[in-house]
């Protein structure tokens, strides 16, 4: 596994989770939207964070199309869990929420899962593109 | 009866989201290794490739279904039932479909992982 794909999988989690907190965070500004006042909608597109947020969100799905052209789904899913660690640990030192233990617990659940699959290959199934040359290995062959 | 349709939407949006990652996912090995085709390629020719891909259409269009069903959970129960049960669920549920339609070799260390994450997101939101 090279550091260019180490990095694209730590942008799922980190865009993903920092792009929910921005929405979170906006659309409490915004508030409630209701069907008979779609008009609120348009506020909520001006809003800063939101704005933020949905390019944080284009830059997870982004980054999520990208690991999957290289790496299976049952590999990407688990290692992107860390974004909900990330979105908890913000939440605890950014917006000061208090954690419980069996948030704590959950934290260390989801890590040990992506210990877990980060250990083993990254694709157990290599792809039949027509146009690209098929590569046996795909963890670690190039930089 | 409202529990029926919680629950209802909570499947639908497993279902959705399952079926978008799987497809998403086909599509995007049927591309090929992004990073070495915008080398070879372009930006422009590489998002090309992607956007004229069936299976990416089809994809999103089960993600967009997916993100609806959230809403009308939503409005039916607490998104501290919602949001951690679907995502669970969804973990669970890729395992199964990515052996089955993908033919991924979901051995018992992705088993575990899998596993392991959705007991996770149901404590975190717990």
């Amino acid at each position: 596994m090279s550091f260019r794909k180490w990095l694209v999988l730590a942008g799922v989690a980190v865009f993903g989770s920092v792009g929910d907190c921005l929405l979170s965070r906006g659309m409490k500004e915004v508030g409630p939207l209701s069907l008979a006042h779609l008009s609120g909608l348009f506020s909520a597109i001006f809003d800063p964070f939101i704005v933020l947020g949905i390019l944080f969100l284009l830059g997870f799905f982004a980054s999520y199309t990208m690991a999957l052209s290289w790496a299976d789904l049952t590999y990407v899913l688990p290692a992107s869990s860390l974004g909900y660690v990330l979105l908890a640990l913000m939440a605890r030192f950014l917006l000061h929420e208090q954690i419980s233990l069996l948030r704590w617990l959950g934290i260390l659940l989801i890590s040990a899962g992506v210990g877990f699959v980060t250990r083993g290959p990254a694709l157990t199934h290599p792809p039949q593109s027509e146009e690209c040359v098929p590569e046996p290995e795909a963890s670690g062959v190039r930089s | 009866m409202r529990h029926v349709y919680t629950w209802g939407a909570i499947a639908a949006i497993v279902l959705a989201s399952t079926t978008g990652d799987v497809l998403v996912s086909r599509a995007m090995k049927q591309v090929g290794d992004v990073g070495r085709l915008l080398r070879e390629a372009g930006l422009l020719r590489v998002i090309w490739r992607v956007v004229s891909n069936p299976d990416f259409l089809l994809g999103l269009l089960a993600m967009a279904t997916a993100f609806f069903s959230l809403l009308f959970a939503l409005s039916w129960a607490d998104v501290s039932l919602v949001a951690p049960a679907s995502a669970s669920l969804t973990f669970v549920a890729n395992a199964i479909a990515a052996r089955i339609f993908l033919h991924e070799r979901v051995d018992h260390r992705r088993w575990t992982a899998a596993l392991l994450v959705a007991a996770g997101v149901v404590l975190l939101a717990g």
